[in-house]
């Protein structure tokens, strides 16, 4: 389980201090999927930065109490010069996983070839985005974070991708945070709206959808 | 993967971290190709080849009667400020390029500046072991002869490189013209850092002056161990470890306030 504490989280701007949580609380069971939804602007990716620990609250805390993947945001974060190669060791050993296991994974799922071992500036958008998605699935979490749904490649990667992630992981728990509705209906079971920083509850899609549109 | 956990799995995820990040850090700098890692030596040796060679130019014109043997006198004072000088410099540009290795929870701010810490270190380390270690074996030089004293020496002034390394580095990364001005002052500070000269030589107003800048003492310290009844060496260690003491703890509380300012793309 994932619980979040009345979570603040406050930036500073040149127009002084902006608040982008408010007092979020938020539990995440195991294996549940909840969605969020939210206009842009909303704070999602904040949220979603802060369950991964990437950033911390003003205030509150969160308990983590089962392994939370990174923001898969689909763009990655490499180092130019070193091989799809080097950045998976490199991801396996933050983590812990074992490379020679993780290996034949990417290599299969990214579909690189001899790629994966040239550096990753070589590579072209949709490359990049298959070694990002793959390393991600290399590790495996018992909850994932997903900052907007799946973007990456051409559809028949996206299928595939989907089919890793919501088919074989179905067991797993997901936060989700999309601005587009019809997609967290379908992959989620807990859906959340979030409106100027605050967050709200609902069991049914229908009236988190409701919510949603009533203020856009 | 433990997801909460206690102070010594926490230093477990730490040190594998670390390691992961100092691996890396190596292979985009030194690349594939072995040589890569011969330039650490380059730089130092042309300095000291530099500074023999104008020393003795100056002692041939009679500008200098001192009777010292220069090469080690070079390789002490130069390693020294390589280690003061690029733990500060790595350190003020280990965030920004490595923003997207924050996304992972485990890896933190104070981790990016250990794993460039470490490897600066190690590479003034093995510069003034080699560099030292091959003039003695080629016979242009005395073996050291206080061992401990000059490793005394080094590890305060390591110690000093970490925890300036630690505040020039959130501070760097705060503001970018904090760094411009660690680059003006940084000039100024090579030559007075005791690099250049010995204690002993300047004149006793000014010895007291130079004593206050702390890299001073460290040099003089190595050098006492180095050199030992050949030089009259003037160091205060007690100062030293005093000043690395307080920027150690004001670098680690920069370095926690940086953790919650810092913002990923």
């Amino acid at each position: 389980m994932i619980t979040l504490h009345r979570i603040n989280k406050i930036y500073p701007t040149r127009h002084g201090p902006r608040q982008v949580l408010k007092d979020v609380s938020l539990t995440i069971g195991r294996g549940e999927k909840v969605g969020i939804v939210g206009a842009n602007g909303a704070g999602k990716s904040t949220l979603i930065r802060l369950v991964g620990g990437v950033e911390r609250p003003t205030s509150g805390y969160i308990e983590r109490g089962m392994t939370v993947s990174w923001p898969l945001a689909f763009t990655g974060g490499f180092q130019g010069s070193l091989t799809g190669l080097d950045n998976l060791r490199f991801i396996c050993r933050v983590y812990g996983a074992d490379v020679e296991r993780a290996v034949p994974v990417v290599e299969d799922f990214a579909e690189l070839g001899a790629y994966l071992r040239e550096p990753v500036k070589n590579y072209s958008t949709g490359m990049r985005a298959r070694l990002a998605f793959a390393l991600s699935m290399a590790i495996e979490f018992d909850c994932y974070l997903i900052d907007e749904t799946l973007s990456v490649g051409d559809e028949r990667f996206k299928k595939k991708a989907a089919i890793e992630l919501f088919e074989k992981r179905a067991d797993r728990a997901m936060l989700m945070v999309s601005h587009m509705p019809h997609h967290i209906r379908k992959l989620c079971n807990t859906f959340c709206v979030l409106d100027e920083g605050r967050i709200e509850r609902f069991d049914r899609a229908d009236d988190a959808y409701q919510r949603y549109t009533a203020t856009h | 993967m433990a997801t909460e956990c206690s102070l010594r799995c926490s230093l477990a995820i730490q040190l594998r971290v670390v390691g992961a990040l100092v691996l890396r850090e190596v292979l985009t700098r030194f690349g594939r190709n072995n040589i890569g890692f011969l330039w650490l030596f380059v730089e130092p040796m042309i300095f000291t080849l530099v500074f023999a060679a104008v020393w003795y130019w100056m002692r041939d014109k009679g500008m200098h009667g001192l009777d010292l043997p220069i090469l080690p006198f070079a390789i002490t004072g130069y390693s020294s400020v390589l280690l003061w000088r690029n733990a500060a410099n790595r350190c003020a540009k280990a965030i920004q390029p490595n923003l997207a290795l924050l996304y992972h929870r485990n890896v933190t701010v104070l981790d990016l500046f250990i794993a460039r810490l470490i490897l600066e270190i190690a590479g003034a380390t093995a510069s003034l072991v080699v560099l030292l270690g091959v003039t003695v074996m080629l016979g242009q030089a005395a073996p050291p002869a206080d061992l401990l004293t000059m490793a005394g020496g080094w590890f305060l002034l390591v110690w000093f490189a970490i925890s300036l390394g630690l505040v020039i580095g959130p501070l760097a990364e705060r503001s970018d013209s904090f760094d411009r001005i660690w680059h003006m002052i940084q000039y100024p500070l090579f030559p007075i850092s005791g690099a250049l000269f010995l204690v002993d030589w300047l004149p006793t107003k000014v010895q007291q002056i130079v004593l206050w800048v702390p890299m001073t003492n460290g040099v003089e310290m190595l050098r006492a161990g180095y050199y030992g009844s050949l030089i009259d060496a003037h160091y205060d260690a007690g100062y030293l470890a005093t000043v690395n003491l307080v920027l150690l703890w004001v670098g680690l509380l920069l370095v926690e306030g940086n953790k919650r300012g810092v913002a990923t793309e």
